[in-house]
């Protein structure tokens, strides 16, 4: 990485690290889901398996969603307050601009992610999974951040207001929900259950789910990587596209 | 080409069929204030992304401290520094962090950075609210931290977008200040303003941009000067002499109240001079004798043929 996406990068902490919202939404607002779906909702669904073995992988999806939204009004932010003309005077390469939001949204989703799994421990998760398996699962999370904060950086750069921002996000944030992540798809209605049996978020959190399980299914692994990768290629090319075209 | 900071001839921008720029030739001699001046939308902004190359234009040619602002971008670009019309600056970081943030993006060495750091927030009064964060400062805070982050790495030629626009009168002086500051110390400046007042003040020389078009160009003086309206004013003892002045200049109009008579010409030297050996051939004693030229809400008013759209202050 260039001396200056190191600089942006330190800026984009700071950024952070000053905004207890944004950590709020980030760390708290899962964990909050979390209690809520395992305490209140849980015994109601039926799903096999103790429901906190069963939610903790669709929850570690909402951790990674959560603080999407953050990421996309903090790129917008820089677009509108004029500080890019700035940064682009100063001959700051796109690279440095683009990279120190997405390793941030990354590092903090990560952070969320390891926050979600020990509360999830702390409520009696116990998965099967061993070390080969857990590596596994952080690789597939990994890509799933990258993946998703390049897209979000890319939604950040195409809205117009710091707003629309913020809300484009929202469908990526729903996601989770239309997934396997809360109640196994099969028990949704008509329409609801096909989309979330196609969807993206879907074969991330059963490819998780299968692992952490010690059944790991190599067809929903591979489905997950594939996503993944499609993801971060579009939301990569139209960041890169719309970031051209704005500044 | 030497001499000259920036130099542009017949660029053109549209958008669409919008016409912003149409034509524009500027030549900005080294170490002079350079102030492009018109209302809303005459296209002020337009010129200067074009000239920091922030921006392409559709025709026309403009270098920038002797380099193509089209094709040779990295090179005018370490030449220049911007402060656009809208303080471009980080508002979740301190005013020291934020000049730190383009000292260290500017690659300038840590005991460097620190140096010019201290100085700049010396220099324009922020040393106080230094580690305070920027969105808690005022608007004329933030355009002097906006300008202090500028001048990191001491460009050459700087551009200043509406530096004052929304400041209060006293932020005004200080930024004018700040700005006399800097010529002094050899900087090329190249403000866009649309008060007349704050041209006048600044500007070695100015030009008037209305609808994408230049369509006056000189020092303070000349633009008044190309204005209908010049006259001397000269007021006598008696109406004895008042009545043989009005003799001479048959032209002038009498003020008889006030013995006085105001004597249409350019207010130029020469014409000044003439006038002064009339008198002199004619022996008639003038008690007092001043040149009024009209300012420069008079002279957009006459140039553009609309009024100046803003209010100056």
């Amino acid at each position: 990485m260039s001396a200056d996406s190191l600089t942006m990068l330190r800026r984009n902490f700071k950024h952070t690290a000053r905004n207890p919202v944004t950590v709020f939404n980030a760390v708290l607002m899962p964990i909050v889901m979390m209690l809520m779906f395992v305490y209140i909702l849980g015994n109601a669904f039926s799903v096999g398996v103790k429901y906190i073995d069963y939610a903790t992988p669709g929850m570690i999806l909402l951790a990674i969603t959560y603080g999407l939204s953050a990421t996309a009004t903090e790129v917008n932010s820089d677009m509108t307050t004029g500080l890019i003309n700035r940064l682009r005077v100063m001959d700051v390469s796109r690279g440095a601009v683009l990279t120190g939001h997405v390793v941030v949204t990354m590092l903090r989703t990560l952070l969320s992610i390891a926050a979600i799994i020990g509360v999830a421990f702390g409520l009696g998760f116990r998965p099967a999974a061993g070390f080969g398996d857990w590596a596994a699962v952080i690789g597939i999370l990994v890509a799933a951040c990258f993946a998703t904060s390049w897209l979000t950086v890319a939604l950040g750069l195409a809205a117009k207001t710091v707003q629309s921002a913020g809300l484009a996000t929202v469908p990526l944030i729903m996601l989770p929900f239309f997934s396997s992540a809360i109640v196994p798809a099969d028990k949704m209605g008509q329409g609801v259950r096909q989309f979330a049996e196609y969807q993206p978020f879907t074969p991330v959190i059963e490819s998780i789910r299968g692992l952490l399980d010690g059944a790991p299914s190599a067809g929903y692994t591979a489905a997950a990587l594939g996503w993944c990768a499609g993801i971060a290629i579009v939301g990569y090319v139209w960041a890169v596209a719309t970031f051209r075209k704005r500044v | 080409m030497s001499n000259s900071a920036i130099a542009a001839s017949g660029l053109r921008k549209a958008y669409g069929d919008k016409v912003v720029l149409d034509g524009i030739d500027l030549d900005v001699p080294v170490g002079t204030v350079f102030s492009l001046l018109g209302p809303n939308g005459a296209g002020k902004t337009t010129t200067v992304n074009v000239l920091t190359t922030l921006l392409k234009a559709d025709a026309g040619t403009a270098f920038v401290a002797g380099h193509d602002v089209a094709t040779e971008t990295k090179a005018v670009r370490a030449a220049i520094g911007v402060t656009g019309q809208f303080a471009a600056v980080d508002e979740l970081l301190s005013g020291q962090e934020n000049l730190q943030l383009v000292a260290d993006l500017k690659h300038v060495g840590p005991r460097m950075s620190k140096r010019i750091i201290t100085d700049l927030l010396e220099r324009f009064d922020l040393t106080e609210s230094a580690q305070k964060l920027v969105s808690t400062y005022s608007g004329g805070m933030r355009r002097k931290l906006d300008l202090a982050m500028t001048l990191v790495g001491n460009p050459q030629i700087i551009f200043l977008d509406e530096p004052t626009t929304g400041l209060d009168p006293r932020s005004r002086r200080t930024m004018w200040d700040i700005v006399r500051g800097l010529v002094a110390d050899g900087t090329t400046i190249f403000l866009t303003t649309q008060y007349l007042d704050e041209a006048d003040q600044l500007a070695n020389r100015i030009a008037v941009l209305d609808q994408g078009r230049l369509v006056a160009q000189g020092t303070p003086e000349e633009l008044k000067r190309q204005v209908p309206g010049s006259h001397v004013r000269l007021r006598f003892a008696s109406v004895h002499e008042l009545d043989a002045a009005a003799r001479v200049f048959p032209d002038a109009t009498r003020d008889d109240e006030n013995l006085a008579l105001r004597v249409p010409g350019d207010g130029g030297v020469k014409s000044l001079q003439a006038l002064l050996g009339r008198l002199n051939e004619y022996s008639i004693d003038a008690e007092e004798l001043s040149v009024h030229t009209p300012d420069l809400d008079d002279v957009f008013l006459a140039l553009t043929g609309h009024a100046n759209t803003e209010v100056s202050a």
